[in-house]
C-alpha cells in the first residue's frame, strides 16, 4: 500500500517537537509545504524579543541548495547579479537574480563553503530554474531543504546567547561571515546573516541534531530574554527592516501570470545588486544594460512614514490630484519606530523625483464601519530601523 | 555672571523640562535646560546606586508617555525601547493567585478561576473604561480652554473639548447618554464603580490597584475612579491602558530626550539649581542659580511643580497674594515610598507557578479593597501602612540591561506613605525601620527574597522631596482630582501654561493633562510658548 499523503499533508520541521510544545496558541502557519508557528503566546512580546533579547525562530522551510563543482563559482556568477568573482570562502553574500528579460525571479543568500562549493538559500522553489541555468556549467546541484535544520537566532543577546551555547568566539564573526562549529559532538554552521536587521545569526545543522540544538539554546539564553518568534512576528521586524519579501512587495517572475507583474532588480529597490560592470555575462545583463541606459525603469519601491497610527495594509497612494500612483505593500506600526510605517511600489517618477504631496487612503475598520483617511506620506529610506549593533565588530556581549 | 543670553531657559531636566525644551529646540530657538542635580532625568532615572545594576529608583514603568512625542523627537534613534509588560498577578495569603496577560483570553480564564462572573463583566468593564480613554486621548494634546473667557481661542476650545464629552460619534464623541457616565466616572469611589461589575474581592482589590497608585486617596474616596482611568489611558503600541519598561530603565527615557535635544543646539547644564526667577517691569527675563550664576532668556519655562514654582523660586512680592494663597491650597500629598533592590538571583514567589508570564510585571499582596482602604487609613494617622500595597516588579526579568544576566533589580512602589510623620518625622532610624517592614512583608511572599538582596535603597516620601524635587514626594506633582485637573490645573485661569508674571510658564505634571511619565504637559507647554512667539510648528504629531 502507498502511504497515504493525507497523514502529514502538511511536512512538520524537525524542530517540530520542540516548536508545538512552546507554541500555546496553537496558531499555525503554511510556509512551503511546511507548518510552522505563526504565534506561539503574543506577537508583540515575540517581536520585542528580537529588539530586545534573542527570538529564535524555525526557518528551516526556506529552500536550500548545494551547488558543487569545479565551475559552481563561475555558474553562481552567471545566476545572480552580483559580481561573487572575488566571493571569499566561509562568506555569505545577499544576492538577486534575474530572468533572461531582467526581471527578478527570487532573492536569497549564498554561501562560499570553499571556492567549489556553495549553498543557495531562497523562498521560491528554484531546482528547475538552477538546472536549466546550470547547462554547460558541469556542476552537481541538489536540494537539502529537508536535509537541513535552520534556526535564526536575532536579537541584541543573540551574540551572548551563542557564546553560552558554545560558539566560543562568534563575537569576532563580522556580518555575513561564516563558521562552523562542533558543539556538543554535532556540527552547526553559524552565519551572521538574518531577516530582522538586527544583530543576529542563522544556524544550520543536520536534522537528527535539531531538537538538541534548540533545547541548548534555550538553555544558553534563559538569563537572556530569549523566546520563540512566530511568523507574525517576522513580518514585523522585517518590515522595521526593509527587506523584502518575493510573494509580497513583488512577484517573482516565473509566478507572474501577467508578464507586466514582473518587476526589474531597479524597481524593487535592489539597483544595488546589480553589477553591470561585472566582467562575466549573468542571466539578464543586456536586458538590464539597456534598462539602465535608456532609463526605461517604471517603478520604485520606496519606504513612507506615514501620518497617523492606522497602518496602511494594502492601501492605494495617490498624488495631489488623487491620481493613483502605486500600492503599499507591507504596512506596520512600528512598536520601536514608533512611526506608521510602510513599503511601498509608486510608478516613477513618484518617489524617486516627487517625493512630496504624497497621500494614502487607509480604509480603518472600526466596529462594521470603515473610517476613510486621508493620510500624508513622506518618502523614505526603506531600511526603516538600522540599530549600530547589528554591524558592530565584535559584536555585543551581554 | 554669565552674558549668554537663549530664546528660553528650562528649570528643571524631568521628562517634562527635556520634552518642552527639545520642541523649542526643534523649532530653532536657542534654550538652556538648568537641573538642580548632578545627573538629568528628575523622576525618570537610571542611576547605578550599587556597582553593576541600574536602577529606575523612582518612576519604574511606561505607558503614559506619549507615542506622538516619541516620534516627533525621534527617540528611537537615541536608544529608547519600550517592552510591554507581560502580565500582573496579585499573590494570596492562602497560596492561590490572581493574574492578569497580555493575551486576553488568558486573562478571562485567570478570572474566571476566582469567578465566571467576573470573568464576563471584565469585557464589560474593559469596554466602558475605554470609552473614558478615548474620551481624554484627544484632550491630552489640547491647551484647556479658559471657561470664563470671550477669546475666539477660548470659545472654541471649550467646544473642542466639549464635544468629546458630548458630540455624536461622527466628531468623537460617545453622544448624550455616555456623559452621565463620564460624570459618574469621574467623580466616584473606585470601590463603588468596581462594585457595579464585579463579585469576586481578588478581581476588585487587583484592579483597583492603579486607582491609588500616587495618591493620596482610598478606594473608598470619591474621585479615585479617575485616578485608575489616568493610568489607563496610556498605550503601548495602540495596546491602551498597557504597561511596558523602558529598555535601560527609565532613564533612557531622559537620556533620550536630552540626546534629542542637544542635537538641536540644546544646552543642558547639570548642577545648578535655580533658586530665582528674575523678574524685570513686569516680566521674567532670567534666572539665578545657587551659585550665583545669572542666566536670561526671552522666556522661562519652570518644569519645577506649581508649589516649587511659585512659593520656592518667585518673589511672592511678583505675584497677587490672592494666587500665592492659592498655590499655597494646591493639594500635592506625598503617600508612596519606594524601596530599589538589587538581588544577587530571582526570588522565588511560590504562588505563582514558575515562568508564568502574570509574575512578568507588576506584583501586589492586597487582596481586598478593604485592606487596602485600612493602609489608606493608617496614613490619614501619619503612620506608614501596616499592610500597604505594593506595586512591585523586576524589570529586569523582561530586560537584559538592568543587570548581569542571571542578576535582578527589583523596584517596590508602597502606598501609603506619608510626607510627615505623626510621631515626630522622619529619622535615619524610623527610614531603616520602614525598609525592613517592606521587606518583611516581601518575604512573608518569597522565602528566599531577603538572602539574595544584594543592596536595597529606601526612598521616603520626604527623600523623594529632597532630592527629586517633587513637593511632599507627591508623584504626580498634585493631586489628579477634578478640582486640579484640566482647566483647574494647576490654578483656576492659569491652566493654559502662562504663569501671571508675562514671559514665564509652566511645563510639569502641575499643569493639564497631569502626572506621570508622559511628556504631554512639556509638549503642550511648548506649543503655547512657541505660538506666543509667532514660530510655525511644521511636521509635529503632537
Amino acid at each position: 500500500m502507498n502511504k497515504d499523503l493525507r497523514e502529514e499533508a502538511l511536512k512538520l520541521t524537525p524542530f517540530h517537537s520542540r516548536t508545538s510544545l512552546a507554541c500555546r496558541t496553537n496558531t499555525w502557519y503554511r510556509w512551503a509545504g511546511y507548518t510552522v508557528v505563526a504565534e506561539y503566546s503574543t506577537t508583540e512580546l515575540e517581536y520585542t524579543a528580537t529588539r530586545n533579547g534573542t527570538s529564535v525562530m524555525d526557518l528551516t522551510p526556506m529552500y536550500k541548495y548545494d551547488i558543487k563543482g569545479e565551475r559552481a563559482k563561475q555558474f553562481m556568477n552567471y545566476l545572480v547579479t552580483r559580481d561573487l568573482s572575488k566571493m571569499k570562502d566561509n562568506t555569505v553574500a545577499y544576492v538577486i537574480w534575474c530572468n533572461e528579460d531582467g526581471k527578478v525571479v527570487d532573492d536569497g543568500t549564498v554561501f562560499c563553503m570553499n571556492q567549489n562549493e556553495f549553498k543557495l538559500c531562497c523562498a521560491v522553489r528554484m531546482l528547475t530554474w538552477l538546472k536549466d541555468s546550470a547547462e554547460g556549467f558541469e556542476v552537481d546541484i541538489k536540494e537539502v531543504t529537508d536535509e537541513t535544520a535552520a534556526l535564526s537566532v536575532q536579537g541584541p543577546t543573540s551574540c551572548s546567547t551563542l557564546k553560552n551555547y558554545g560558539a566560543s568566539d562568534v563575537e569576532t564573526l563580522k556580518p555575513f561571515e561564516m563558521k562552523k562549529y562542533s558543539i556538543d559532538g554535532y556540527e552547526v554552521l553559524v552565519s551572521r546573516t538574518g531577516f530582522t536587521g538586527d544583530l543576529g545569526y542563522e544556524l544550520w545543522t543536520d536534522p537528527k541534531n535539531a531538537e538538541a540544538m534548540w533545547d541548548s539554546l534555550m538553555e544558553a539564553g534563559k538569563h537572556l530574554k530569549i523566546r520563540p518568534m512566530g511568523m507574525y512576528g517576522l513580518e514585523m521586524v522585517r518590515i522595521e527592516a526593509g527587506f523584502i519579501q518575493t510573494g509580497t512587495d513583488f512577484v517573482s517572475s516565473e509566478h507572474a501570470l501577467r508578464p507586466v507583474r514582473m518587476r526589474s532588480p531597479y524597481e524593487i529597490g535592489m539597483g544595488w545588486l546589480v553589477h553591470l560592470n561585472k566582467e562575466d555575462y549573468f542571466v539578464g545583463k543586456r536586458t538590464l544594460i539597456k534598462e539602465k541606459e535608456n532609463s526605461t525603469t517604471e517603478r520604485v519601491l520606496v519606504g513612507l512614514d506615514i501620518d497617523g497610527d492606522k497602518p496602511a495594509h494594502g492601501a492605494v497612494v495617490y498624488n495631489k490630484k488623487k491620481e493613483d500612483i502605486g500600492i503599499v505593500t507591507a504596512a506596520i506600526w512600528s512598536p520601536t519606530l514608533k512611526r506608521n510605517i510602510a513599503i511601498a511600489s509608486l510608478k516613477r517618477p513618484y518617489g524617486v523625483k516627487i517625493k512630496e504631496d504624497i497621500f494614502v487612503e487607509i480604509y480603518h475598520p472600526e466596529e462594521l464601519e470603515y473610517r476613510k483617511i486621508w493620510a500624508t506620506c513622506k518618502v523614505v529610506k526603506r531600511q526603516f530601523y538600522t540599530p549600530e549593533r547589528r554591524n558592530a565588530v565584535p559584536a555585543e556581549v551581554y | 555672571m554669565s552674558k549668554d543670553t537663549y530664546d528660553a531657559i528650562v528649570v528643571g531636566a524631568g521628562h517634562n523640562g527635556l520634552t518642552a525644551a527639545s520642541y523649542m529646540a526643534k523649532a530653532g530657538l536657542k534654550v538652556l535646560v538648568l537641573e538642580k542635580n548632578e545627573y538629568i532625568g528628575g523622576a525618570a532615572v537610571s542611576r547605578e546606586l550599587y556597582p553593576g545594576w541600574k536602577y529606575s529608583n523612582c518612576s519604574y514603568v511606561c505607558s503614559l508617555l506619549r507615542p506622538e512625542i516619541m516620534r516627533d523627537l525621534e527617540l528611537y534613534k537615541y536608544g529608547l525601547q519600550i517592552i510591554p509588560y507581560e502580565g500582573s498577578a496579585t499573590m494570596m495569603k492562602n497560596g492561590d493567585y490572581y493574574a492578569n496577560y497580555h493575551d486576553h483570553d488568558m486573562t478571562v480564564k485567570a478570572i474566571s478561576r476566582h469567578s465566571v462572573h467576573d470573568a464576563e463583566a471584565y469585557d464589560r468593564y474593559s469596554r466602558d473604561v475605554m470609552r473614558q480613554c478615548k474620551i481624554i486621548k484627544p484632550l491630552l494634546k489640547m491647551t484647556p480652554p479658559d471657561l470664563t473667557s470671550f477669546k475666539p481661542k477660548d470659545i472654541f476650545g471649550a467646544l473642542e473639548f466639549a464635544k468629546y464629552f458630548a458630540a455624536k460619534d461622527e466628531l468623537g464623541g460617545l453622544g448624550e447618554k455616555e456623559i452621565y457616565d463620564t460624570i459618574r466616572f469621574y467623580t466616584m469611589s473606585i470601590r463603588d464603580y468596581l462594585e457595579e461589575y464585579f463579585e469576586s474581592d481578588i478581581v476588585k482589590a487587583h484592579l483597583s490597584g492603579s486607582a491609588i497608585i500616587g495618591t493620596a486617596l482610598g478606594p473608598c474616596s470619591p474621585g479615585s475612579a479617575y485616578v485608575l482611568l489616568h493610568h489607563y489611558m496610556g498605550e503601548v503600541d495602540g495596546a491602551i491602558g498597557s504597561w511596558g519598561y523602558a529598555r535601560g530603565g527609565m532613564g533612557s527615557i531622559t537620556q533620550a530626550m536630552s540626546e534629542c535635544f542637544k542635537s538641536h543646539g540644546g544646552v543642558i547644564q547639570a548642577s545648578s539649581e535655580v533658586t530665582n526667577v528674575i523678574v524685570k517691569n513686569g516680566r521674567a527675563i532670567g534666572v539665578a542659580t545657587k551659585s550665583g550664576d545669572e542666566f536670561y532668556a526671552k522666556k522661562i519655562v519652570s518644569n519645577l511643580d506649581v508649589k516649587r514654582t511659585f512659593l520656592k523660586i518667585t518673589n511672592e512680592s511678583d505675584l497677587e497674594p490672592e494666587f500665592v494663597k492659592r498655590v499655597k491650597n494646591f493639594k500635592i500629598r506625598g503617600s508612596s515610598g519606594k524601596l530599589n533592590i538589587a538581588l544577587e538571583g530571582l526570588p522565588t514567589f511560590p504562588s505563582i507557578p514558575k515562568d508564568d508570564p502574570g509574575g512578568g510585571g507588576d506584583m501586589h499582596f492586597t487582596e481586598t479593597i478593604e485592606e487596602m482602604e485600612g493602609a489608606y487609613d493608617d496614613w490619614k494617622r501619619g503612620k506608614w501602612s501596616e499592610f500597604p500595597y505594593v506595586d512591585m516588579c523586576i524589570p529586569s526579568k523582561s530586560d537584559p540591561t538592568m543587570a548581569a544576566p542571571g542578576k535582578h533589580f527589583m523596584s517596590v512602589f508602597i502606598q501609603y506613605v506619608p510626607f510627615d510623620l505623626a510621631d515626630g518625622g522622619w529619622n535615619e532610624k524610623k527610614k531603616q525601620e520602614f525598609g525592613k517592614h517592606i521587606i518583611n512583608r516581601i518575604s512573608e511572599y518569597s522565602p528566599d527574597f531577603k538572602d539574595l538582596i544584594a543592596h536595597y535603597e529606601i526612598r521616603t516620601p520626604k527623600d523623594i522631596h529632597d532630592e527629586v524635587g517633587l513637593t511632599e514626594g507627591n508623584i504626580f506633582q498634585g493631586e489628579l482630582t477634578m478640582d486640579q485637573l484640566m482647566f483647574n490645573r494647576p490654578i483656576t485661569g492659569y491652566a493654559q501654561y502662562r504663569a501671571p508674571i508675562k514671559d514665564l510658564y509652566m511645563c510639569s505634571s502641575s499643569t493639564h493633562p497631569g502626572g506621570g511619565v508622559m511628556g504631554a504637559p512639556g509638549a503642550n507647554a511648548a506649543r503655547e510658548i512657541l505660538n506666543d512667539m509667532n514660530i510655525k510648528q511644521k511636521g509635529n504629531y503632537y
